[in-house]
């Protein structure tokens, strides 16, 4: 079983991990299940680990418990969305996740904005909301005023200057009183 | 027209920068091709087949003469002293150095134009009917609407990556002049029984590959919702649409695959949350911007000009030109008037630095210093008086303004084609200018009466091929260059989608079909029946004999058999 598991260590785990227009220690261990792996049979890594839907929704208790077995204690648990999954699944979950990150295939392919804004506006989810995948720095701003606060991203501290791309918007952005910038009247 | 405050101009200042950090890195070799390329198709840059191509927005086709007279000098100073204007109210200047694009945004900026979202995979430069706002038919003028639209559209992050392009058009009354049916989107303007404002909502329209016409998603939408609805169809779209394959990514393949019905079920069930919500256009925010489309000053003036109607009477090349390029207007004693870009030997559209000079100092000398450009590839000066029709048209012939065909026969619409377009399969330009030669007497295009003729070098549709009355197609038939002749098509009220004839012809025969097709139509049509009404009565197979001389044999039997 273990065989068909498989970890992504190599580019997603080196890339930077910019959290809240900071850049943050990136610890997290991301799963993916090999295709035919049942999702129930997923043998979980140690320490942080973001899991496929599919995983969660299989093992949401084995899941809840590892956490509580840790005493809270480092162990952090999210899960991520491909840009196929229906974040509305969610609805009830939200509490027990860290994280909830949404994996982007490519750059030119923008279901995981509309994924966001559902996951901050249609759910209310408040807690770490985190673009994993094809993240450029041209695209911060516009992924940032969708919702996320937390990248993924590959590249030097100048990244963090793309937030500051545009100081006003036409559009309101979703969760207010946060990473909001000026809207136009 | 609208005056951009602080905030718009910020944004477009900022943009600027931004393109020029983004085009900086690319040439310092810090961004791959592959990841410049959406970024500058998303700021209007292509690279096209001789050399890279700006497209510059000119959002629902308002242009004041201060900005045309930029544009002027702009291609003056970046490129080869001209510009192409298109179909969808864009400008596009087809020699530019990508290095130098930051130094045109910024010249743009100053006079509150861009090119942000002109291409790419986004929501396009909005469009309205040329005549918003003076057409005596309209509803209501969609201006403001598709301005409050194109503010919201203008970098929405939630959709700066869809599927595909996604285009969007206002149309102020059933006419339609805005042809919302062969865009991704349409608004239609209507008012209900209280008299509110609202639309009717076509979406999956396009033309392209595979031509088909927008369907109704919803008789009636309130117009305070416009931003909330349109919110949940983008939404709709950019997670159900297809992204597997290019040439199934448009909208309209989601509205065929799903039914217009269940689409629009998705599209409801979406909006019920959003309904209501921070994006309703509250009464004080939609007469902000409606101040800004308020009727400028008029005077008061009588229905007819003496001397005008003593012109038209007296000057017969007058005469033809009120007929076809002066429009009705619904002040009394004024009229909206198109400067034609079309003459004969010249790329429809194209506009040399000179002529739009002269064309700003027409609309300053006659109008309100207001111009809009058209789908069909002209200028419009909205409001000039009837009494200054005939100096108007004396000063706009001495820069080839004044060609009298508006509407007609040999005011082509045409893509660059093969000439300029790196995806064309054949040469537009050469084949437009046969037909103009072949069509030069105004007498008998005027005979001819109103009729449209699009020409596309290549499927992509830019020329519009499906819904001309006459469509041209240029394919390529074993490495030549062949053209495909499709009739029956109409992007205003009632659309229609143009039906292939038959086997396409070589350059040199299109413009001996079309005077077949014409001559056809002269023959068989009821007076004063226009040709989509004539093909609909006499059936296209008629055409189809006529156009390659096949029927004559079919014809004299039938007249023998109605004489006997």
């Amino acid at each position: 079983m273990k065989s068909k598991l498989l970890i992504m260590k190599e580019r997603l785990q080196m890339a930077k991990l910019i959290k809240r227009r900071a850049v943050v220690a990136n610890d997290w261990n991301i799963l993916t299940l090999a295709e035919g792996t049942p999702p129930a049979a997923a043998r979980l890594p140690y320490g942080d680990v973001l899991v496929p839907l599919a995983v969660w929704q299989a093992r949401k208790w084995d899941l809840i418990q590892r956490q509580w077995n840790d005493g809270g204690q480092g162990n952090r648990l999210g899960i991520w969305l491909a840009p196929t999954d229906d974040p509305l699944t969610l609805a009830g979950d939200l509490e027990d996740l860290d994280v909830i990150a949404v994996h982007f295939p490519a750059v030119g392919d923008g279901r995981g904005y509309s994924i966001a804004r559902m996951l901050r506006s249609r759910l209310g989810y408040r807690g770490e909301l985190r673009a994993i995948g094809a993240v450029e720095r041209d695209y911060l701003h516009f992924l940032e005023r969708v919702g996320f606060d937390a990248f993924e991203i590959e590249g030097d501290e100048s990244v963090l200057d793309s937030f500051d791309t545009f100081s006003v918007a036409y559009q309101p952005t979703t969760i207010p009183g946060s990473w909001q910038h000026e809207v136009a009247a | 027209m609208y005056a951009y405050n602080d905030i718009d101009r910020r944004i477009v200042a900022e943009r600027v920068t931004q393109f020029r950090d983004q085009t900086r890195r690319y040439l310092a070799g810090e961004l791959t091709e592959d990841q410049f390329r959406p970024l500058r198709l998303q700021n209007g840059l292509y690279y096209e087949k001789h050399n890279p191509l700006l497209r510059i927005a000119i959002p629902y086709g308002q242009l004041s003469s201060k900005q045309l007279r930029t544009l002027a000098r702009i291609t003056r100073i970046y490129d080869r002293g001209y510009g192409h204007f298109t179909t969808r109210h864009n400008l596009q200047l087809n020699w530019v150095r990508v290095d130098r694009v930051p130094e045109i945004l910024a010249e743009l900026a100053e006079v509150d134009m861009h090119s942000i979202q002109s291409c790419g995979n986004c929501i396009r430069v909005v469009t309205a009917d040329p005549l918003a706002g003076v057409s005596p038919s309209e509803i209501a003028d969609p201006r403001p609407w598709a301005e409050l639209f194109r503010q919201w559209a203008t970098l929405h992050p939630e959709f700066a990556t869809l599927p595909r392009k996604f285009k969007v058009a206002f149309s102020g009354g059933p006419d339609d002049a805005a042809s919302t049916r062969i865009h991704d989107l349409g608004f239609e303007m209507l008012k209900d029984t209280a008299g509110n404002p609202g639309f009717r909502v076509w979406a999956g329209g396009g033309l392209g590959r595979t031509p088909i016409l927008g369907r109704m998603v919803r008789d009636f939408l309130p117009a305070a919702e416009l931003l909330n609805y349109s919110e949940a169809l983008l939404r709709v779209y950019n997670l159900q649409g297809r992204r597997d394959n290019l040439y199934k990514s448009r909208l309209k393949v989601l509205v065929q695959s799903l039914g217009a019905e269940e689409f629009s079920r998705r599209v409801e069930a979406e909006w019920t949350h959003l309904r209501g919500g921070p994006l309703t256009l509250t009464p004080e925010r939609i007469a902000a911007v409606m101040a800004h489309f308020a009727a400028p000053a008029y005077e008061n003036l009588p229905h007819c000009d003496a001397r005008f109607e003593l012109a038209r009477r007296s000057d017969k090349g007058f005469a033809a030109w009120v007929a076809s390029n002066v429009h009705a207007h619904r002040v009394p004693g004024y009229a909206a008037v198109t400067l034609s870009l079309k003459r004969p030997g010249k790329a429809p559209g194209d506009a040399s630095a000179q002529t739009m000079e002269a064309a700003a100092d027409l609309a300053e000398r006659f109008g309100f210093g207001e111009l809009r450009t058209s789908q069909t590839q002209n200028l419009i000066l909205p409001d000039v008086k009837k009494s200054d029709l005939y100096n108007l048209w004396q000063e706009a012939k001495k820069f080839g303004l004044a060609t009298a065909t508006v509407g007609l026969l040999a005011d082509v619409v045409a893509c660059p084609g093969g000439d300029y377009c790196s995806l064309a399969y054949a040469r537009t330009l050469p084949v437009v200018a046969e037909i103009q030669a072949r069509f030069s007497s105004q007498t008998e295009l005027a005979d001819i009466g109103p009729l449209r003729l699009n020409i596309s070098g290549c499927v992509n549709a830019c020329g519009h091929h499906h819904v001309g009355d006459i469509g041209i197609l240029g394919i390529n038939k074993a490495g030549e260059e062949h053209y495909q002749i499709i009739l029956g098509g109409r992007s205003t009220a009632p659309a229609a989608i143009g039906k292939v004839i038959g086997p396409s012809v070589s350059a040199a025969e299109v413009p001996e079909v079309v005077a077949r097709i014409v001559a056809h139509y002269r023959a068989c049509r009821y007076p004063k029946e226009n040709f989509s009404d004539t093909l609909r009565r006499i059936g296209i197979s008629s055409f189809m004999s006529a156009a390659y001389a096949i029927e004559e044999q079919t014809f004299d039997n039938e007249r023998e058999v109605a004489n006997g």
